[in-house]
């Protein structure tokens, strides 16, 4: 097993008598991208603050890159990045006016900054812009700019909070681009996230729920080894009634909207396809389409989120 | 040193690209001062009056022309009844009336002691204690020459026992109002634009998530607070260099004592404003709260309670120990005394002291509260 960038032993955090993290433990490989997902309020934010130096743990351990969270903080913050979804950059003051800060606060030489700034630039593809004010750039553009700003003293772990809401479609692919680039070049990188697309980009995920870890590994791993039941993708004119007729059927494990398509997971393929077709045909709604489908990392976390909730009930 | 001095150039920029907070900075005090220094005075002047001659005789004439020709007084209206000057006081025509009764010159004839009535509208408390003051003044001149007058046609009377007494006022010789509040503009206007300053500009950095950032960076907390605070220091500074200037040259207020030691005390009396400045930034999510804060809390209190507006002597025992924990009341005193007395260290230390005292305890307090609020 190569070495760990960051290994996280039964952390938790409590606020009063609020339980935000509650004995999350996992580790990361150097190198690779890891997806930390979860509903808002699952507790991503607090540990990834835990883990950066900025909250102390209430209990348990963690290190990152080698350096323990609660004693070393100053060597730790020495040797991450950090981005948050707010693209913590100051909008009154230009690209360049912005690089030369961060640059000096990170302690780097002059002839440094200048060597990384041409080479941010370029990352962001913000050429010839660097005398614009960082408010006039668009959301992609402010968001490569934070990025830049983050990995300026070219740290080996990078820590990046829901990098990617409030960006545009195409902006979320190229900064996924850089990701990948970054993460060949050796730099492990931990990134939140509630895009279920992203999360096929990671190397391995966990998946919080309510400060609580509840599942962990590879996309593949997580999508062949807790959904064991087939899932039927139902296309029918009216989604809403037949929502209503399956949900109670026994034989319906579970059943979720996916736009104007319902899937059903049901316990037997052909008995299912066929107590489908025959419950909704006697409320006389059509079928158009009804195939079985590889679950999507969707499906496997609506079904683990499902799953957890009927533990914390029971 | 050099991650500080990162911080102090990246607030000058922003400062430079905020053009209303700079108007802010700059004009605010300047116009402030002419404000003030224009409008803030107590001098009273052609007080509007009424008289009630009952006695129509040359020595009542004579009284009349005193208060005419002092320059405090006009004389607005003749009445003819008490209940006529009762009308023009109500509606406001008249602040003051002179009643006198038809046995004056008689009386002062028959060398008994003459009586006049003046009255006064009391709604504007602080005019009628001025325009008495000047009332009474004149009738005691008045009087006085008429003794000197019945001396000189009966010299063989022994002389009454008098005492004339002769007024001279120090320090503010022209007795301006205007002289006595420029200095302590001044002091206010500092304390408003550097606590304003300092308490936004860390909470704006809160809002837009840049502190959580900076918290992330290897900048130590006590690197990022006096990265913070020189650059408003050196901007409250620079507004005590040019509201000194207006101070001197538009309105002439003289300044007696040490420029040096003005600039050193101002500067001690920054680090408590900076100080509560920064505490408020640690009790505040918002712009706008710290602003409401500095406001009702602090700048209200203080204005009112520091002397500068009222004279803390003359405020209630349990206020005026309350006075004592409000650092503008010292540096309003330093202040009017440099200007004003020219008074030295010698004379100020105490107050110098108190600031210092201050300075240091507001000051430890707050970075205390702001490195814990930080983790």
């Amino acid at each position: 097993m190569s070495q760990l960038a960051i290994e996280v032993n039964e952390i938790t955090k409590m606020f009063g008598n609020f339980t935000a993290v509650d004995k999350v433990s996992f580790g990361v490989k150097q190198g690779e991208i890891f997806g930390f997902l979860g509903a808002n309020g699952a507790g991503k934010s607090t540990t990834i603050r835990m883990l950066i130096g900025l909250l102390e743990p209430t209990s348990g351990q963690a290190k990152v890159g080698g350096y323990d969270v609660k004693t070393q903080t100053d060597l730790l913050k020495k040797n991450i990045g950090y981005m948050s979804q707010k693209f913590s950059l100051y909008e009154d003051m230009t690209v360049e006016e912005n690089i030369h800060f961060y640059g000096g606060v990170y302690g780097l030489s002059k002839e440094k900054v200048k060597e990384r700034k041409k080479w941010v630039l370029e990352m962001a593809g913000l050429q010839g812009r660097d005398k614009s004010l960082t408010k006039t750039l668009s959301g992609g553009w402010k968001q490569r700019l934070a990025l830049g700003c983050a990995i300026l003293h070219e740290p080996k772990i990078l820590f990046l909070d829901e990098p990617t809401s409030g960006v545009d479609p195409v902006s979320r692919r190229n900064f996924w681009d850089l990701i990948n680039e970054l993460s060949s070049q050796g730099v492990t990188i931990l990134v939140t996230t509630h895009y279920l697309d992203e999360a096929e980009y990671c190397n391995n995920i966990i998946l919080i729920n309510a400060g609580r870890l509840i599942a962990q590994g590879s996309p593949k791993e997580l999508k062949t080894e807790h959904i064991t039941f087939p899932i039927l993708e139902v296309e029918t004119d009216n989604v809403v009634t037949a929502l209503e007729l399956l949900r109670t059927q026994p034989w319906v494990v579970e059943i979720s909207v996916f736009g104007t398509y319902l899937h059903v997971g049901v316990s037997e393929l052909d008995l299912g396809k066929n107590a489908i077709r025959l419950t909704l045909a006697t409320k006389g709604i059509q079928i158009q389409r009804i195939e079985q489908i590889v679950p999507s990392l969707e499906d496997v976390f609506l079904h683990l989120l499902e799953q957890d909730m009927k533990k914390v009930a029971a | 040193m050099k991650t500080i001095y990162h911080i102090i150039v990246k607030e000058f920029i922003q400062f430079r690209r905020d053009k209303r907070m700079m108007a802010l900075s700059f004009m605010a005090p300047i116009l402030q001062l002419i404000l003030l220094g224009y409008a803030a005075t107590t001098d009273v002047k052609d007080v509007p009056m009424a008289v009630y001659n009952q006695d129509k005789s040359v020595a009542s004439r004579e009284l009349i022309d005193q208060f005419v020709h002092s320059g405090y007084f006009i004389i607005q209206k003749d009445v003819n009844s008490l209940d006529e000057i009762d009308h023009e006081i109500e509606f406001g025509n008249v602040w003051m009336a002179l009643v006198i009764p038809p046995d004056f010159s008689s009386n002062l004839l028959a060398r008994k002691t003459a009586s006049i009535q003046i009255l006064t509208d009391g709604s504007d408390a602080n005019s009628a204690n001025i325009s008495l003051g000047y009332a009474s003044q004149i009738i005691n001149t008045y009087s006085g020459s008429i003794i000197a007058d019945i001396q000189k046609r009966v010299p063989l009377v022994t002389r009454p026992a008098q005492l004339q007494p002769e007024v001279r006022v120090w320090y503010n010789p022209d007795l301006k109002s205007r002289n006595f509040m420029v200095p302590g503009v001044l002091a206010t206007v500092l304390m408003i634009i550097t606590m304003t300053l300092t308490s936004l500009g860390i909470v704006k950095e809160k809002e837009i998530g840049t502190l959580e950032q900076l918290m992330v960076t290897p900048i130590k907390p006590y690197q990022l607070i006096i990265g913070k605070l020189l650059p408003f220091a050196i901007i409250g500074m620079i507004d005590v260099v040019l509201v000194l200037i207006v101070t001197r040259f538009w309105f002439a207020v003289p300044l007696q004592g040490s420029v040096v030691l003005l600039f050193a005390l101002s500067g001690l009396f920054i680090m408590t404003t900076l100080g509560l400045g920064l505490f408020i930034s640690t009790i505040s999510k918002t712009q706008q709260q710290a602003m409401m804060t500095a406001q009702f809390f602090i700048f209200l209190p203080f204005i009112y309670l520091s002397g500068f507006t009222f004279p803390v002597e003359n405020m209630p025992q349990a206020i005026q120990y309350l006075t004592a924990i409000i650092p503008l009341k010292y540096f309003i005193v330093i202040i009017r005394g440099i200007f004003l007395k020219g008074t030295g260290i010698a004379e100020l230390w105490p107050q110098a002291l108190a600031l210092w005292i201050f300075g240091i305890v507001i000051l430890t307090l707050s970075v205390m509260r702001f490195k814990t609020k930080l983790s």
